[in-house]
């Protein structure tokens, strides 16, 4: 039996299409005249190549509200945000070109090994006729190249000025991330949160009103990490001495995963970062939960573990808000119960990894810059039973 | 016009001197060290180069069994890092580029007739400085910890980027490795470079003309600039490491205020010019084999000198495309963009030409044609993933993901080491004088072949699922499972082909059917001599009249010199 038809593919290929279709009068000022009138022209044709690859492959996201989902394959071709969908229409009509050149190509020489072989012995005693060149024939594949060439030089720029000469409304999220070999800090300085690794911002919606993207400030404490969460936005590199910026503006719920992008050292393969995207109201509710104060623990094991946190080396590196606890060089431990995973991704957050990570990090991430704290069991288990309180 | 003057410059010497004067394994090393000879020295960079090949694919091998399977413990972080720098590292520098030199090296003063370099002496001395920097690179395996440092090879990525490589961040010496190796390994280039430049300008025979230059001594032109002009930045930025690492400096140390961007614009103004210098050579051998077994004369000769020095001019300016992502401004992007999207007109320029040089002929599928039409292929889905790139904003999601490592791998194997095993079947019966076996290579041909796409194919599709590159593991579940299994099933394949590979170059030259001197047939001069040549190349210097002058030798009733 027939099912449905894919109603949400049907929508992002009409999307598509008027994207492609829609007023020439590209933003920014980098064209005019004779390049916006060439421009028209290869966007429709460029629409229409792309409405031809989208129809034939069916490969469109799908836009569920299923809130909490977990996205952990990060399909650049499945972009659920832009600037990533913006990147993935230009990058669909790049795919249709070269697709296009590699079949024309690949069949020309194809053809021409196939027809020009050699059939026989007769054919080693005479030369086939000696061809050393053709002008026109030359001319003809240098100018269409140029043409493709110049359809790719303004798709490119028109994209490139689009994504990065997009200005911030009022209302924007704002975060400063920090990478860390090998995780990430994470600030929003309007609310005065600060946590690690795991980003929370709110769903955007592509009306007026409803808009309402998150803008990131990337910076470095060491050395060069790259910010990549590739159904949200491409990557844009964290670099020490230098604020760089991008931005996201989510139209699906979820969390979604990325990696450092750029090799940071021996555990650049476990410095995960997730996104999580909520409805406005639940994004609210994070976001107080985050500045309420933490309750000094109550409970006896928790008590012991607070007395030991704070008596061994822990408050060098750490910090807790409200307490003693400042470290600034690990992450910020005082909602650490709120975060879905530990050691920037390395294992998910229960009990018995907390348990597993206070007894000895480098079990769990061979190489990160905290050590072994040798600390006694009885220590281990109030430890872990105290950061299990910070919630 | 008369052609007997022509056929008198032909003297071909009696056959009988192959294989003379081969003496005892101490006289034979004592030859090599003390040797000044182009073809000795040129066989040696070769041989050296194949050498490296053996053991960084073997650490290739080692990085595919790691990530094979998700969370795998075969390798620790630290080895693994250590592994695909030095894989890097050393397919570059100790493969790629002796390699290429090597073919330089031999083929260039007989292909002009010549007796042999302009300076003998430079290129011993450039040989034996890339070899040392080889065995240093290589000794800080063993090195490195032994001097009170923690560490070993370097682990820092073939590029090294700043501050990654600061003393902070990279205690004890394995940098210094690295850094010292290259900086010896330039030195030897550069001496090479002039080496060639200065042979092909003036030590032509008469009436080679830079008109009738084979398109292989061409594009070796344009290399050999190309080296004299990005290696300089490199030698530079790696002397400012050290002065940064033991002097106090701060050219890239950001804790002091340093620039780690500047780091990157440094080694990328070498670093992509040495792409080209890497392809060029591919494309010359091309320009030489296909001709050849087409049966037909290069299609727009013109046109192909012209495309090539295109390549080298457009590839001094494009060097930021690597850098898309670290925050320049639109219109920096944007000019990246253009520049790096017009290295595309030339390049398919020639792809156009070597189908239209098949396009009439009789084509002999031969093992050197069977490497360039697998080359022809994989460089085009090559070139095609660098448009892709080329895009500033696709490059934002591509750059430094799976996909880039498939696309420099389509480049590397897929165009010059393809295009490599082309010339060393080519020239293996003119330079040891037997035929290399059909079948052992027709084994290597399609094992390497299939290998080699399974390897790398999968690995465009894990780039677009988001597989950043240089991950020493990764978990389940994020799409990535499948397409890393299939990849290292592929390096076994690889792994096999190259074994037929070796096994032929040895079985074919204890075994292999006697070469004679010309035994593909083929136009340009240094068929014309012995094989192998003796020590001074041609007993009389030829005199050419065209780009082909065996051509006209063969067919004194239809010589090209009539139509050029």
């Amino acid at each position: 039996m027939p099912g449905p038809p894919d109603r949400a593919g049907l929508i992002q290929q009409k999307k598509a299409w008027q994207f492609w279709n829609r007023s020439c009068r590209p933003e920014g000022d980098m064209f005019s005249g004779l390049n916006r009138i060439i421009f028209c022209v290869s966007r429709r044709i460029a629409g229409a190549v792309l409405w031809l690859v989208l129809a034939a492959f069916a490969c469109s996201p799908a836009y569920a509200q299923d809130g909490g989902q977990m996205r952990p394959v990060a399909d650049m071709f499945q972009p659920l945000s832009r600037p990533a969908e913006m990147i993935h229409s230009s990058s669909m009509l790049v795919l249709a070109i070269t697709a296009g050149i590699f079949v024309v190509v690949t069949t020309l020489l194809v053809y021409v090994v196939w027809k020009f072989r050699r059939k026989g012995p007769e054919d080693d005693l005479k030369e086939p006729p000696q061809i050393y060149g053709s002008t026109h024939i030359e001319l003809a594949w240098t100018v269409v190249p140029i043409l493709i060439t110049f359809v790719l030089i303004l798709v490119t720029s028109r994209t490139i000025g689009e994504i990065q000469n997009r200005k911030m409304p009022e209302n924007a999220v704002q975060i400063r991330l920090v990478g860390h070999q090998w995780w990430w800090e994470v600030h929003y300085p309007k609310e005065g949160i600060v946590t690690a690794n795991e980003i929370h911002v709110p769903l955007s919606r592509r009306d007026g009103a409803g808009e309402r993207p998150t803008e990131l400030i990337l910076e470095s404490a060491d050395v060069i990490h790259s910010f990549w969460v590739p159904q949200l936005a491409g990557k844009t590199d964290l670099i020490p001495n230098r604020k760089n910026r991008t931005w996201i503006e989510p139209f699906a719920t979820g969390t979604f995963f990325g990696n450092c992008a750029e090799y940071c050292g021996t555990q650049h393969a476990n410095m995960l970062l997730r996104v999580i995207v909520e409805e406005p109201e639940a994004y609210e509710r994070w976001v107080q939960k985050m500045k309420a104060p933490v309750p000094v623990p109550q409970a006896e094991l928790a008590a012991q573990g607070h007395k030991a946190f704070y008596a061994n080396s822990c408050v060098n590196c750490h910090k807790v808000d409200g307490t003693n606890a400042r470290g600034v060089f690990g992450p910020d431990l005082t909602k650490l119960m709120t975060r879905q995973t530990i050691g920037a991704g390395v294992a998910p957050l229960t009990p018995e990894t907390l348990h597993a990570w206070v007894r000895n990090p480098q079990t769990l991430k061979t190489g990160c810059l905290m050590p072994d704290m040798k600390l006694l069991d009885s220590e281990v288990d109030s430890i872990t039973a105290y950061l299990l309180t910070l919630k | 016009m008369n052609h007997e003057t022509l056929d008198d410059n032909f003297q071909i010497p009696p056959p009988e001197r192959i294989g003379a004067e081969r003496g005892s394994l101490t006289r034979i090393v004592q030859e090599m060290v003390f040797t000044v000879d182009h073809k000795t020295l040129g066989l040696m960079y070769i041989a050296s180069g194949l050498l490296f090949f053996v053991v960084s694919g073997l650490m290739a091998v080692m990085i595919r069994i790691q990530l094979a399977v998700p969370r795998n413990h075969f390798l620790d972080p630290d080895v693994f890092n250590r592994l695909f720098t030095m894989h890097g590292t050393a397919m570059v520098f100790l493969v790629g580029m002796p390699i290429i030199f090597g073919f330089a090296n031999y083929l260039i003063p007989l292909m002009i007739g010549a007796r042999d370099m302009a300076f003998p002496r430079l290129n011993a001395f450039g040989f034996w400085v890339f070899f040392f920097s080889g065995l240093l690179l290589y000794f800080s395996y063993l090195g490195a910890p032994g001097l009170y440092a923690a560490g070993s090879a370097p682990d820092v990525g073939w590029f090294a980027y700043s501050p990654l490589t600061a003393k902070a961040f990279s205690r004890g010496h394995s940098t210094d490795y690295w850094t010292l190796s290259l900086l010896l390994g330039g030195i030897g280039s550069i001496a090479t470079s002039i080496n060639i430049i200065v042979t092909t300008l003036c030590l032509r025979c008469k009436g080679m003309i830079l008109g009738r230059l084979p398109l292989f001594v061409w594009m070796f032109l344009v290399v050999a600039f190309l080296v004299i002009i990005a290696m300089p930045p490199l030698s530079a930025c790696q002397i400012m490491l050290i002065l940064d690492r033991y002097c106090g400096a701060h050219f890239f140390d950001t804790q002091a205020g340093g620039s780690a961007v500047l780091w990157q614009h440094f080694f990328w103004i070498f670093g992509h010019p040495e792409v080209y210098i890497l392809i060029l050579p591919g494309f010359a051998v091309a320009s030489e084999v296909i001709p050849v077994f087409s049966r037909k004369p290069i299609f727009g000769y013109p046109v192909m000198v012209a495309a090539s020095v295109m390549i080298g001019f457009i590839s001094l300016g494009v060097w930021a495309h690597h850098m898309f992502t670290v925050g320049m401004t639109s219109i920096g992007n944007t000019f990246f963009a253009i520049s790096t999207l017009l290295v595309a007109i030339p390049t398919g320029i020639k792809i156009f030409n070597w189908i239209g040089t098949m396009y009439g002929g009789k084509l002999r599928f031969e093992l050197p044609m069977l490497f360039c039409l697998a080359f022809l292929f994989q460089f085009l889905i090559a070139g095609l993933t660098g448009v892709m790139l080329a895009i500033a904003p696709f490059d934002w999601q591509l750059s430094d993901s799976y996909f880039v490592v498939a696309h420099f791998h389509y480049v590397l194997i897929g165009g010059l080491l393809f295009t490599i095993f082309a010339g060393l079947y080519y020239w293996y019966p003119k330079a040891l004088g037997k035929m290399p076996d059909f079948k052992l290579g027709l084994w290597h041909f399609i094992l390497f072949t299939v290998g080699f796409h399974i390897t790398f194919f999968p690995q465009h599709i894990s780039g677009f699922l988001g597989m950043p590159r240089r991950i020493y593991t990764y978990d389940a579940g994020r799409g990535w499972d499948l397409w890393n299994l299939i990849s290292t099933i592929g390096v076994f394949f690889q792994v096999i082909g190259i074994l037929f590979f070796v096994f032929n170059l040895i079985y074919s030259y204890v075994k292999g059917k006697k070469a004679g001197d010309d035994p593909w047939d083929a136009w340009s001069l240094e068929w014309a001599t012995t094989s192998p040549p003796p020590s001074y190349n041609f007993e009389t210097i030829p005199e050419v009249r065209s780009r082909r002058p065996l051509w006209d030798l063969k067919h004194p009733d239809d010589p090209d010199w009539k139509y050029e």
